[in-house]
């Protein structure tokens, strides 16, 4: 598996990736990269087992600076860049900076220190949105039944972009600009999936699915088994959820807690470019539903992706930074926010371990069991409400099965269960803050 | 009132009523109608004068010609009864007149000559008799709880699903609410495979895991079978599009009753089927009673062929499989033209809405006892037949205790069935991954390598 895997994704573009999977049969990758805006160019490449080569990277991680949803265009400048680096383990991590600003900045400044270790990888960068579309191009040429339906979709090119240019390229049947009418189009998208079709169902805004719920229980997860197994649903249903810069609170929900005892649909949340497009392309070859979380501020990400074809896992879990301590479990936004605060963390002498979960229905049990029975201390760090959320679905299953690894209570840290108000000081404190994760820590880790 | 409240409960009106309320058109319409057409069938007069309005031609030799006028003189009753069997496999075409003319919105009606030939009139009585043997027994074995939860039951209704049988083929796509016991087997289901799933057995269409909403027949393209009533119509509108996407050549009948017609999905998928041209067509079987609710109740406006708007609509008198067989075969050629049309088939269920309605709470004996003497599709079929010179009185009833024969066979078989595996409570719920790397949701298995 390691050895697959590795001729996949070592040997292409992400500088200073370490596989720490020698030791787990299962691939537990983290990755590794830095963009930088401009001119210097630097990556590091790593092949198999060999020591991490570390880069730092200051960089300043803007997510605010996004489409909002008066749907102006992107500023396409090369100048709104994003940055961002994970951590390497091992013997860098202490002169790895992870940096995230919390506010309003137009240019990142970035200074990097690089480290080459090897020839420079041939990957291209792009934002998440960008690979989100590259993804679901590469597949709508793949295979003629993909097609794409959604609101402003087509000629618009999609909200947030994710669909432009694919109406011109592959026609108005291929990508369908719907009427307002999210249970018909849900439903006509889930019909034509039971003739075989492939739809890619978009949600302008996760919450606005919820008027399509009937379809996404009903049909959607349950057809599967109720006609005995005579017709699969291989649609795919994705949108951008989460709290936003000062949405409102019906276009701040987190549909990942609603939809999660559904039975017979998969869910995913992407967080990075690498593994939006890997998620993408995965989820439409699946046979199974799966209802694909972006989130609406992580679509200018940037990060350089392998050239070459490449799928993520549906069921696995991403080990961003391995560690020794206390396990961090998160997923989508919330991983940057930890990541900030594991440069606090790491200052202060801890060694967090962070996992994004990235598929939340199923858990992947093995990679956080593993986890778990390494550090013995688990702090759950997510956006969903706290009453229902992910978060508490995965305290569940943890204690469940990993009850006898645990040195201390698994610690959830979950968003306010209030509706997101729209004031800016107020709606930073709904979502988890850094300091807070930080604080978490240290009280888990006594 | 007496709880201390404002609202005045105005009592509700009886039953009997609605046949004096000014918009309920269908039913007692129908009935007049219907008996002044049977009348004529039965045609008393000599040859030498036609055969009254409602002309019955049949077209063959003067042997025909004779059966008929010694059939009516009370003589050579030996001659018609030899006869009456050759006659059964002859496939002789006929014409039938429909006994109501249609109604029509926004599109020019078809006409009420439906060509037909002896054998489908012989085909239309036996699976219709099977139908409703099938659903009688039904009621049986849910008060015998053999069946359990909910079972609703198509007898009176069979002409919707026979007449639209009649001029589809197995690509053209069918799917339709809970009600689907009968629309399965016109697809080609078995009534093994029918009571075995009502009865939760593991041979049943779906292995017993859907129960009696839930049947589904992938290879003759009938989706179902589905709980929530008023979702299949979108469903039913994405199959036309994938249809479309295929160039199949194919329509879809989306069908769905009176009282699902006034969920909101129904005009969402509407509005995207004209938008787009797809090649769906909307059946609302039009029983009059949305479970306990009558149709003037639910409906502002009762027409509901004409909800559609801009999009074209048909009344059809849904009791008459001839009416509906003609008034389908005028919409597929439509739909596969022109885009979506709506038919609006008026029909009548003699049980309750469910085996736990009674059926006689929200309406009278009499009304249905009356509809069943006037408009029952099978009587008519069957009168049809007889004055056909087909069968005779006596063969027909011997088809149907063969029919009865076959049912109780089919109900003893699945008795024997077992039920479903324990295991079974898990499997289907996901399909396996292949083609990626993937576990599969359980994470019990080899992962699967990409292509």
């Amino acid at each position: 598996m390691l050895a697959e895997d590795a001729s996949f994704t070592v040997t292409h573009v992400h500088p200073m990736r370490t596989l720490d999977g020698i030791t787990l049969p299962h691939v537990l990758r983290f990755l590794r990269f830095v963009t930088l805006p401009g001119k210097k160019k630097m990556a590091a490449r790593i092949h198999g087992g060999a020591g991490a080569g570390a880069a730092t990277a200051l960089s300043t991680f803007n997510p605010k600076k996004l489409v909002a949803p008066s749907r102006t265009n992107l500023p396409a400048a090369r100048s709104s860049k994003r940055c961002i680096v994970a951590a390497a383990g091992s013997d860098a991590s202490k002169s790895l900076r992870v940096g995230h600003s919390q506010k309003l900045i137009a240019n990142a400044a970035v200074a990097t220190k690089a480290e080459t270790s090897a020839t420079t990888g041939t990957g291209h960068e792009l934002l998440l949105f960008e690979a989100l579309q590259e993804g679901l191009e590469e597949e709508m040429d793949r295979d003629p039944r993909v097609c794409v339906m959604g609101e402003d979709v087509g000629h618009y090119g999609g909200s947030y972009k994710v669909t432009k240019g694919l109406a011109d390229k592959f026609g108005d049947l291929r990508v369908l600009d719907t009427p307002i009418c999210e249970n018909a189009f849900t439903g006509m998208g889930i019909g034509a999936a039971m003739t075989g079709l492939r739809p890619v169902i978009e949600g302008m805004n996760m919450g606005f699915l919820l008027l399509a719920f009937n379809q996404i229980s009903n049909n959607c997860g349950m057809l599967h088994y109720t006609s005995g197994g005579q017709f699969t649903i291989p649609v795919v249903i994705r949108g951008p959820g989460g709290v936003g810069r000062q949405l409102g609170a019906e276009h701040s929900q987190r549909l990942e807690s609603y939809f999660q005892s559904i039975p017979g649909i998969q869910m995913v949340a992407c967080s990075t470019p690498y593994n939006a497009k890997g998620l993408m392309k995965a989820a439409i070859r699946s046979e199974n539903p799966v209802i694909l979380f972006e989130h609406v501020l992580l679509y200018n990400l940037k990060e350089k992706i392998p050239d070459e074809e490449y799928i993520c896992n549906l069921e696995e879990a991403e080990m961003v930074r391995p560690g020794e301590h206390i396990t961090i479990l998160t997923y989508s936004r919330m991983r940057y926010h930890v990541m900030q605060a594991a440069k606090t963390l790491v200052n202060k002498g801890y060694d967090p371990e962070v996992i994004d979960i990235r598929s939340l229905k199923p858990f992947d049990l093995y990679t956080i069991g593993n986890s778990v029975k390494k550090t013995h201390r688990v702090l759950i760090v997510e956006e969903c409400m706290r009453t229902g959320g992910i978060g508490a679905s995965l305290t569940a299953a943890i204690n469940e099965n990993f009850h006898d690894y645990l040195d201390a209570p698994v610690m959830c840290l979950s968003s306010q269960d209030v509706p997101t108000p729209y004031a800016g000081t107020l709606e930073e404190w709904t979502v988890v803050q850094p300091a807070q994760i930080v604080t978490a820590v240290e009280q888990l880790c006594q | 009132n007496k709880r201390g409240g404002r609202v005045k409960l105005q009592p509700m009106v009886m039953p009997q009523s609605e046949f004096d309320h000014a918009e309920k058109e269908g039913a007692l319409y129908g009935k007049v109608m219907v008996h002044e057409s049977v009348e004529f069938l039965l045609v008393q007069k000599p040859v030498s004068v036609a055969f009254g309005r409602f002309a019955v031609k049949i077209k063959g030799g003067d042997m025909a010609l004779s059966r008929l006028t010694s059939r009516s003189n009370g003589i050579s009753r030996p001659l018609s009864t030899a006869f009456g069997r050759f006659i059964s496999t002859d496939t002789t075409p006929i014409t039938i007149e429909t006994s109501l003319p249609f109604t029509a919105h926004l599109c020019d009606p078809p006409s009420r000559s439906v060509e037909s030939s002896t054998q489908e009139l012989l085909d239309f009585f036996r699976t219709m008799a099977l139908m409703r043997r099938m659903e009688i027994a039904a009621d049986s074995l849910y008060k015998a709880k053999l069946i359990r939860g909910f079972c609703h039951l198509y007898d009176g209704q069979e002409a919707v699903a026979i007449g639209m049988e009649a001029v589809i083929t197995k690509k053209d796509a069918i799917i339709t609410a809970y009600r689907d016991h009968c629309i399965f087997l016109g697809r080609g289901g078995s009534l093994y495979e029918v009571f075995a799933e009502l009865m939760g057995r593991q041979d049943g269409c779906s292995k017993g895991k859907g129960g009696s909403m839930h049947f589904y027949k992938k290879d003759s393209s009938f989706y179902g079978g589905h709980g929530i009533v008023g979702a299949q119509v979108p469903l039913g509108c994405g199959i036309a599009f994938a249809q479309k996407y295929v160039k199949e050549e194919a329509v879809t009948f989306a069908m769905y009753g009176d009282g699902a017609a006034n969920q909101g999905q129904l005009f969402e998928a509407l509005n995207i089927s004209a938008l787009w041209d797809l090649p769906s067509i909307l059946v609302c079987e039009n029983n009059h009673y949305g479970m306990g609710t009558a149709e003037w109740r639910a409906a502002k406006s009762p027409s509901y062929y004409k909800r559609g708007d801009y999009v074209p609509g048909l009344k059809v008198d849904g009791m008459d499989a001839f009416a509906v067989k003609q008034a389908c075969k005028f919409a597929k050629e439509h739909a596969l033209k022109n885009g979506p049309i709506i038919l609006e088939m008026d029909t009548y269920r003699y049980h309750g809405h469910s085996m736990s309605d009674p059926g006689s709470t929200y309406r009278t004996r009499d009304e249905i006892s009356g509809v069943r003497q006037e408009r029952d599709p099978i009587e008519r079929i069957k009168k049809l037949v007889l004055s056909h010179d087909l069968a005779t009185e006596k063969e027909l009833k011997d088809m149907e205790k063969e029919i009865r024969k076959e049912v109780d066979d089919a109900i003893a078989k699945a008795k024997d069935c077992s039920m479903p595996e324990p295991s079974e409570l898990f499997t289907n719920v996901y399909v396996k991954g292949f083609g990626t790397k993937s576990f599969g949701a359980d994470r019990k298995e080899v992962k699967a390598a990409l292509p």
